[in-house]
């Protein structure tokens, strides 16, 4: 059976794209050592439309009448002002460009006009070395270091130095345990469930934060804060598993870079990167259930602990609420073993 | 009804899900076509694989030990199917995995061409970001912007009846093509053009420099006259080019399967419209199908078909259920106390793990409860595009692993609860999954659906009673009498406010005489004050509710905790 990976690794060779959602420019070079927040590549985004109606503004009969008084060019540059079509004569009918723009289209007696739009700027997403450019599309990013996948991130992208504030997987973030010493760092916590955490997080101008697990009450509001919010273990009160616990409580006071991207349909992950001068290999991105396996259990009870496979259920199992689904013996870090179903399993690797 | 002996093909059905994909097979056997088995596997069309073929594969693997017969040879499937018994005849394809179909609709008038082509897009996978008619306030300039930040995959245009208004739509189509100049080639939109056909060519010849054009008959062709089905299978074909390009693999299985991969909705429907037709067309049939990223309800009387799907469902569709669906709603349905902050939890957490399996009794009650809701919201949903959608539908086919994966009496409680029915009907699960994969075999051979449906592949779960009465609590209202074949008798009295099971065994014949006891109506659908008819006892038997219809669940939440475990334990826990 398929088994999902998540990657919890101490040392890996970790290498990501990032492309501009339409064509643009690559403002990266290859071998530019750069910045979770350095900008890469950037596009620009279609400004909003004019539409002007030459032949009824000109009050003429026929279409080509306005064709033959336009005086432009399909992609030609007009300035505020900048004639577009006239009659002519003493009493010359002027049609002047509204806005500096460029002029799109010119049909049926129509002049399409598009104003400048925004510029979208595409950021790096980790602390890495350009090492492949696709030209007007985007780059390839690598780095050597730890790399931890969550499982929910609110999209922003920063990084900043770690501070490893959990006292114990399950032990909970709120404003009293916050203070001005964490202004500008990337604070990693058990748990969090209340909006004034998450608000107090945002004065502080925290840089990220890392956390077991959140409240789903608290989603719009993560989803408001302006710093990356990457959640580990899920939904509920879900103890940050002891891997990731471990692993970031050795890395307490490095630099970190977040990318809390999540996209659930192309199966994008929110991630952790801690950059390491070391050299790793890359990680295992496809796997399957067979004994010996790492997995973390992904739902209650047992939701965030890990353990190994010792034994691969046959046939389907009789669950205790009746279901039958393919299941395995678990052996936890507790030395408890217990029966999941597979469904309810990923593999880390 | 007996169908001819067959000496054809095996045929494989697979149906790609955005959690599973799942493989049937069909083989005949005795003469017959039979169903042999099924399997499923995790799909691959996200990260890391980006391509279906793992996802194939593995459930391929699945049924070949399921069913003993061979289908790869050398990872590859092997069609058509060898003398030595290895492979398979026919590959048929349907889908539903891939993110939303965005989609603009641009029309005429609000509640003539505008409301049917939403209505179109409405019968599959797409996400309606905008719609443009005539009286659309916004200037032209800002219409082609609303297009844009749209990013659409698809634009659906209608309007104009046939031999109707043709300088509208001709302006509809100026402004389109004034839009897909500025979108860069790439990322331009299919279009589907169901309006006035005697601007088809016109549309075509204006729009195909720009991109894909694909002619539907008008589903609007006169005011008063809606024709969706013709859009259907169209639309069916504009969406299969997008998902061509978003699913790997796609295309390379689309050249080995017999015809065209088509949406699962559309199979699904196609199959609920044959099923009406071999049942009462009169009466007609529905057939709800709860997935993990959408929801499906198709209605079907008389060779019509109102068919709407929600992205709301019980995988990665559960953000967009717990939009429209609030905590409290689902909340009612506990049979046990479970705190609401820890069933938004659970169900929030269910979202990141779509595939997970409610492993507790705890999270298997939130299952069933959320499953409950998100019926009744898919139901709304529909009626609001198809107002005249009437209870009286018999049967309702139900699928989907949230209904059918535990015992039958709560599969059947979660039906009753969702739908509350009037009048009489029956309650039938398909408890494989079957229903899309029969209606995407269905046009290359139409025997294979009857036989399987013949061949029980379906599980009845039993006829339901609704009579609607006003009476008080705990007061007798129906006269019950039940003449076994076997010649017993039993003649029993049914109250207000209950659910009561009829002793009848599945599989056992019965005729069912039904006697007012007080004024009410036992069916909308028939007249007269005694009703009588034969029964065959399903999976729970015969059931007569007399909860009333809306059905009003206790504010007291220990109270109605006590009367829903009641509910269960009298369909059999």
């Amino acid at each position: 059976m398929i088994a999902p990976v998540t990657h919890i690794l101490p040392l890996t060779l970790v290498s990501r794209s990032r492309m501009l959602p339409s064509k643009g420019r690559v403002t990266a070079r290859v071998g530019q050592n750069v910045n979770a927040l350095d900008v890469v590549a950037e596009a620009d985004l279609p400004g909003s439309h004019i539409l002007i109606d030459v032949r009824r503004i000109l009050g003429l009969r026929r279409i080509d009448q306005a064709h033959r008084l336009i005086e432009r060019k399909p992609g030609e540059r007009v300035e505020k002002g900048d004639i577009l079509a006239q009659t002519g004569g003493i009493l010359s009918k002027v049609i002047r460009a509204p806005e500096t723009s460029h002029i799109v289209s010119i049909q049926k007696g129509q002049i399409l006009l598009e104003k400048s739009g925004e510029k979208f700027e595409l950021k790096a997403g980790l602390t890495g070395t350009i090492t492949k450019i696709l030209p007007e599309r985007g780059v390839f990013i690598e780095t050597n270091g730890s790399l931890i996948q969550g499982l929910w991130g609110n999209g922003h992208i920063n990084q900043g130095l770690l501070h490893f504030l959990a006292k114990d997987p399950l032990g909970e973030l709120n404003r009293a345990n916050l203070d001005v010493t964490l202004r500008g760092s990337v604070v990693v916590a058990g748990h969090v469930n209340k909006a004034d955490t998450l608000q107090a997080c945002d004065e502080l101008l925290l840089r990220g934060l890392i956390l077991g697990s959140m409240s789903a009450d608290l989603l719009k509001i993560a989803r408001k804060v302006t710093f990356p919010v990457v959640v580990i273990d899920g939904f509920g009160e879900i103890p940050l598993n002891q891997l990731v616990f471990d692993l970031l409580k050795a890395h307490d006071k490095r630099d970190v870079s977040l990318n809390a991207g999540w996209d659930p349909i192309r199966g994008d992950r929110p991630e952790v990167v801690i950059p390491l001068p070391a050299f790793g290999q890359p990680p295992q991105e496809t796997s399957i259930f067979i004994n010996g396996k790492t997995v973390r259990v992904l739902t209650m009870p047992y939701a965030g602990r890990i353990g190994k496979i010792v034994a691969i259920r046959p046939g389907l199992t009789k669950l205790s609420n009746g279901l039958r689904v393919s299941a395995a013996e678990i052996l936890l870090e507790n030395s408890q073993v217990v029966t999941i179903p597979l469904a309810n399993l990923d593999v880390l690797e | 009804m007996t169908t001819p002996h067959v000496d054809a093909e095996s045929v494989l059905a697979i149906d790609i899900g955005s959690i599973h994909t799942r493989a049937f097979f069909f083989d005949v056997v005795d003469g017959q076509y039979r169903f042999v088995g099924s399997s499923r596997a995790s799909s691959t069309v996200q990260s890391p694989f980006f391509d279906i073929s793992e996802g194939i594969h593995h459930a391929l693997l699945g049924l070949q030990e399921i069913t003993a017969h061979v289908f790869l040879e050398e990872s590859r499937l092997v069609i058509p199917s060898r003398k030595d018994g290895v492979g398979v005849d026919q590959l048929i394809i349907s889908y539903s995995a891939g993110p939303a179909v965005r989609t603009v609709v641009i029309g005429l008038l609000e509640d003539v061409s505008v409301e049917s082509a939403k209505r179109l897009a409405r019968s599959t996978y797409c996400q309606i970001l905008d719609t443009i008619g005539m009286n659309d306030r916004r200037k032209p300039e800002m219409q082609i912007d609303a297009i844009l930040q749209a990013q659409p995959d698809l634009l659906i245009i209608a309007g104009g009846t046939d031999q109707g208004a043709t300088r509208s739509v001709a302006k509809i189509i100026d402004l389109v093509s004034l839009a897909l100049q500025i979108v860069q080639r790439e990322q331009r939109p299919e279009i589907l053009y169901a309006g006035n056909s005697t601007l088809a060519k016109h549309v075509r010849e204006t729009l195909s420099r720009y991109t894909e054009v694909l002619i539907s008959p008008n589903i609007r062709p006169a005011i008063d006259h809606e024709h969706l089905i013709a859009g259907h299978q169209v639309l069916a074909d504009a969406t299969r080019q997008i998902r061509t390009r978003q699913l790997g693999g796609l295309q390379s299985y689309s050249s080995i399967c017999s015809v065209e991969p088509v949406p699962s909705s559309l199979a699904f429907a196609r199959m609920i419209r044959f099923l009406s037709q071999i049942n009462n067309p009169q009466k007609g049939v529905l057939g709800i199908d709860i997935g993990a990223a959408s929801t499906i309800v198709a209605g079907s009387k008389a060779g019509s078909l109102d068919l709407s799907v929600l992205p709301i469902g019980m995988g990665n569709g559960m953000a967009n259920a717990l939009e429209m669906i609030s905590i409290p709603e689902i909340a009612r349905w506990l049979p046990i106390h479970i705190p609401e902050a820890d069933v938004r939890d659970y169900l929030w957490h269910k979202y990141l793990h779509p595939g997970s399996i409610p492993a507790t009794q705890e999270s298997l009650v939130i299952e069933q409860a959320v499953t409950r809701q998100i019926i009744i919201a898919a139901l709304h949903h529909h009626i609001s595009s198809y107002s005249n959608t009437t209870n009286g539908y018999e049967p309702v086919l139900a699928s989907g692993l949230s209904i059918s994966q535990t015992t039958a009496g709560q599969s059947f409680l979660i039906l009753l609860d969702s739908l509350q029915p009037n009048g009489i009907t029956t309650f039938v699960l398909d408890p494989f999954g079957l229903t899309t994969a029969l209606g995407a075999v269905a046009p290359v051979n139409t025997l294979l659906p009857v036989q399987v449906v013949e061949s029980n592949a379906y599980l009845n779960l039993g006829t339901v009673i609704s009579p609607i009465s006003s009476a008080k609590y705990g007061t007798p209202i129906l006269r019950v009498k039940i003449d076994y074949e076997v010649g017993e008798q039993l003649i029993l009295d049914v109250r207000q406010g209950g659910i009561t099971m009829l002793p009848i065994q599945p599989g056992q014949s019965a005729n069912v005489y039904l006697k007012p006891l007080r004024p009410l109506i036992i069916d909308p659908n028939r007249k007269g004050d005694t009703l009588s008819f034969k029964i065959v006892g399903g999976a729970c038997g015969a059931v007569i509710d007399t909860r009333g219809r809306p059905l009003v669940l206790p504010a007291d939440a220990a109270r109605r905790r006590d009367l829903l475990r009641k509910w269960i334990l009298t369909l059999g826990g």
